[in-house]
């Protein structure tokens, strides 16, 4: 299998409601899918069936060759190489920035005080917020606090990073510091997997699109395909309304 | 008159009651010290521990926080000696009352717990910690801190808890108050007016630490939901 990330018939379902209703897709290293559709399809549901923070009932998902589903394999070592940044940052709150990006590398994968916090700094560094590493998460605006989630992400040196919804929970002032951070990480070669209603960001970073809805993937494409003539009806109004919601290049 | 008179002549046996209460202080220790670790581990068992090990804490909880304090100090120190074992006056003391607070103080700590937002769980392991580390690193720290201003109640509580070890003959201050007023009946008032000065200082001393403990691990945005930071 030569894809980083193989997602195979993923199904999932919350009491009556089949949330996921057997999802497939590839993702090649280095390679930037951005995820789109309306709320409550499952592109969250979806994400977190890849980590395993949810766990899928039917299908499977193979990370590297690994099989992520499958039960002998550990699951703390497969989501150490998978980042994952929230809609709401979770940064860890009784931690410093600092704190929080080296945690991961000295609790999960064991490195040294001094490498773990010369590495944090550098992460944050990369993410524009060097000057912050001392404050509070709660002393951080929102962008800045989801910048430091994604140098925490980061710091771990993942294979994959998957974004849920990264900037839906920002101010619109703050959408785009973070954007600005995403591009510069899918330029460097970063795998990503981006579930967002920013149509400005898909189109102009996104290898490939996928428009889901209620629970499928209804359309995949390359944006200037997907954007200019979309084959699906439902992907074509799905696309009419974000437009007028968002505006034109979101 | 004859009142100051009085507390003047108890005054004379103040060095011994202020001796006895440092064995009020160290009970105060052992069953702190033994209602933290039970507390903090039955709190964990409730939000953590599914069904089997929950329910055990559940009961555990039930049973420390419904039986008198004074019933649990004869149960732990007459209950040995049924099967032959001696224990101690201060082991028994440090184990009833110890056991007991645990039960009241795994209700603060299981509210601390249950008050941080689910996903600091989530991020933590997403990053691929076990659930043991990110309680570990993740809640517990934030719960502790949260627990606070509960504790400080229980501790205020337990504080004065110490006293009631005179019945299993533990040689604390309440011990030899009531020896004083054994032999000079006519004392008593003025030495039980001792003691309340002794825990009021005790008290005092206590929270003013716990305050200062507070205020050094403050965090910004770490507090109780609905907690207000400005003081209306």
């Amino acid at each position: 299998m030569n894809a980083l990330l193989v997602v195979e018939d993923v199904h999932k379902r919350y009491g009556k409601e089949e949330v996921l209703k057997g999802v497939s897709f590839q993702l090649e290293k280095g390679e930037t899918k951005v995820i789109i559709g309306p709320s409550g399809t499952g592109k969250s549901t979806l994400l977190r069936c890849i980590n395993r923070l949810t766990e899928p009932d039917r299908g499977r998902v193979w990370l590297d060759g690994v099989e992520v589903t499958s039960p002998k394999t550990n699951i703390n070592s497969i989501r150490a190489q998978i980042g994952f940044v929230f809609q709401d940052f979770n940064l860890f709150t009784h931690l410093t920035a600092l704190e929080n990006v080296r945690l991961g590398p000295m609790r999960v994968l064991g490195m040294k005080k001094t490498d773990a916090t010369e590495l944090a700094r550098e992460e944050l560094a990369r993410v524009g917020l060097a000057d912050k590493a001392n404050a509070y998460p709660a002393e951080l605006s929102g962008g800045q606090q989801q910048r430091v989630s994604i140098a925490r992400a980061l710091a771990m040196n993942p294979k994959l990073i998957l974004f849920d919804e990264p900037t839906s929970a920002l101010d619109p002032e703050l959408i785009g510091e973070v954007l600005e951070v995403m591009i510069q990480l899918a330029k460097e070669g970063m795998t990503m997997v981006v579930v967002t209603h920013e149509m400005g960001f898909a189109r102009s970073v996104a290898d490939e699109i996928i428009f889901m809805e209620k629970g499928v993937i209804v359309e995949q494409g390359p944006p200037a395909q997907l954007f200019s003539s979309p084959k699906h009806p439902r992907t074509a109004e799905f696309l009419r309304k974000i437009t007028e919601l968002y505006g034109g290049e979101g | 008159m004859e009142f100051f008179r009085q507390l003047w002549e108890v005054g004379t046996y103040l060095p011994m009651l202020l001796r006895a209460s440092t064995v009020n202080l160290e009970l105060l220790g052992a069953l702190l010290v033994i209602g933290f670790l039970m507390g903090t581990l039955v709190a964990l068992l409730q939000v953590y521990g599914g069904r089997l090990l929950g329910t055990v804490a559940y009961v555990y909880e039930w049973v420390f926080r419904s039986v008198p304090a004074l019933v649990l100090l004869f149960l732990f120190y007459f209950g040995p000696s049924e099967f032959g074992w001696y224990i101690s006056p201060f082991l028994a003391a440090s184990l009833a009352l110890g056991l007991r607070s645990s039960a009241y103080q795994s209700q603060i700590f299981r509210g601390a717990i249950q008050a941080i937002p689910t996903g600091q769980m989530l991020a933590a392991r997403a990053l691929g910690m076990s659930r043991v580390r990110a309680i570990l690193h993740v809640i517990l720290p934030q719960a502790f801190r949260l627990a606070i201003p509960g504790w400080s109640n229980e501790f205020s509580s337990v504080v004065k808890d110490t006293t009631l070890a005179y019945v299993v003959s533990l040689n604390e201050i309440m011990r030899y108050a009531k020896i004083i007023m054994d032999r000079r009946y006519e004392l008593a008032m003025a030495s039980f007016i001792m003691v309340a000065l002794v825990f009021l200082f005790f008290t005092y001393s206590g929270n003013w630490l716990l305050g200062q403990m507070e205020r050094r691990f403050r965090i910004p945005g770490l507090q109780m939901p609905g907690a207000s930071s400005t003081v209306l």
